[in-house]
């Protein structure tokens, strides 16, 4: 195995086209080492993307904040303009592992891995957020829903590799959240994820909502019913049991030790409804 | 592959080797810096015996690549004690048997002077949410957790 770190994105979409697909990119590695050591990659090359400036930074401008592919969990943490703006974002990332794995961990890492448990990606989907995607070709857009296509599979091509997050801006009367069930307290793989956001009018009336499930189908879901049952609503009990049906519905989980699929199914629903509650209340406040 | 020239700085002297891309920083602590006091317990990041600082971070080294250090600030288990003088979290652990067969404990010693660092007075849960990445298969966490506590309350208290 080879090891570069190059210090700019250009040096890295250069080193990944020429190595046709077989090399990975390491930012903090969590994921990747583990495959690594039990044999399950075996990359010839390994790019490690942390000493690119951008892929380290987050910044705020008109177009809302930009957090680097790279940027550990410890750091998103630490960032009070972030949590501010996005609680459900910051929530879902330090769910991710200890201590020591918040260290490390990155949104680019936790994306890319395309586990359909990926705690991220549910807040990073129902927030609305892009991902910016170097390649030989030049630098394209897209949505994190459109990036994992199954576990383990993602649409970036030879080359390609996300650089950058960017979280739109927060609108008036909008938040927020991200809820998962695991069996222990800490230190587990979500068995169901949900992520909720929505924005109210001056009455309390919900006028746009993205919702989002992990761990209950191949990749995160955009559930649009979720949100089409929760839109003029101003969240009350009818509404929110329709968001909980839809979530429920959306599901197609696999069955396995942590979670049977009829309690992934119905487990999809109740956390749904319940982030749902707590975006309401956060956007109630801000 | 050559091996490749990584240069660092451990616990407070600057540091040298030489290692192969795939090494772990781990192996290279322990095999070619002769750093034993950081152990490995699981190799995938779950159990924390491994515990490191790296430039002000708490890590796994198991999860890092030695090459990964270069230029990096790296703080271990040997740098804690100064010279005979031992870690109040050291001398507590000592003092309330927070550990038994040893194995993890250096681990936790890093991790919670990182914690005591960052937070002077945690309460019950942010220790044991701090330290829910380091497994011990021996105490129960009980005395552990009380240690970080004591060494915390005495810490303020001077």
């Amino acid at each position: 195995m080879d090891y570069k770190a190059p210090n700019s994105i250009d040096e890295a979409v250069k080193l990944l086209a020429e190595a046709k697909g077989a090399a990975r990119v390491l930012a903090g590695g969590t994921d990747l080492l583990v495959q690594i050591r039990a044999g399950l990659a075996k990359p010839p090359l390994v790019v490690d993307v942390k000493n690119i400036p951008e892929l380290r930074k987050i910044s705020t401008d008109s177009d809302g904040i930009h957090i680097g592919a790279a940027v550990s969990g410890a750091e998103l943490g630490e960032h009070d303009e972030v949590k501010a703006a996005w609680p459900g974002v910051v929530e879902a990332t330090e769910l991710i592992g200890s201590t020591q794995i918040q260290g490390r961990a990155s949104l680019g890492g936790n994306l890319c891995n395309a586990s359909p448990a990926a705690d991220t990606v549910p807040a990073l989907v129902a927030a609305g957020a892009i991902c910016i995607i170097a390649g030989p070709d030049g630098q394209r857009e897209a949505a994190v829903e459109h990036v994992a296509t199954g576990p383990g599979q993602t649409t970036l091509k030879n080359g390609e590799f996300v650089t950058e997050f960017r979280l739109p801006k927060k609108l008036p009367r909008s938040a927020d959240a991200y809820l998962r069930f695991i069996p222990r307290t800490e230190m587990d793989i979500a068995v169901v994820g949900a992520g909720v956001y929505l924005t109210l009018d001056e009455k309390g009336v919900c006028q746009q909502a993205r919702v989002a499930l992990g761990a209950v189908a191949p990749t995160v879901l955009l559930v649009g019913d979720g949100s089409k049952a929760i839109v003029g609503s101003s969240l009350d009990d009818a509404a929110l049991d329709r968001l909980k049906a839809a979530a429920s519905a959306a599901c197609n989980p696999i069955d396995d030790k942590r979670g049977t699929v009829e309690f992934r199914v119905s487990v999809a629903g109740v956390l749904a409804k319940r982030a749902a509650l707590i975006a309401k209340q956060r956007a109630e406040v801000n | 592959m050559p091996r490749q020239h990584v240069t660092t700085e451990v616990n407070g002297e600057p540091q040298d080797f030489l290692c192969e891309p795939q090494e772990t920083l781990l192996d290279v602590l322990r095999d070619e810096l002769h750093l034993t006091g950081t152990k490995e317990g699981c190799s995938s990041g779950d159990c924390g015996a491994c515990s490191i600082m790296v430039d002000g971070r708490l890590v796994c080294a198991c999860l890092m690549f030695g090459v990964e250090a270069q230029g990096k600030t790296i703080e271990t288990i040997e740098g804690m004690a100064e010279g005979d003088k031992l870690h109040p979290l050291q001398t507590k652990f000592l003092e309330e048997a927070a550990l038994q067969c040893g194995f993890c404990t250096p681990g936790f010693l890093v991790a919670a002077k990182a914690l005591l660092e960052r937070n002077s007075d945690p309460t019950e849960t942010e220790v044991r949410y701090w330290l829910a990445g380091n497994l011990c298969r021996c105490t129960g966490y009980d005395k552990i957790v009380r240690a970080v506590m004591d060494v915390a309350a005495e810490t303020r208290e001077t």
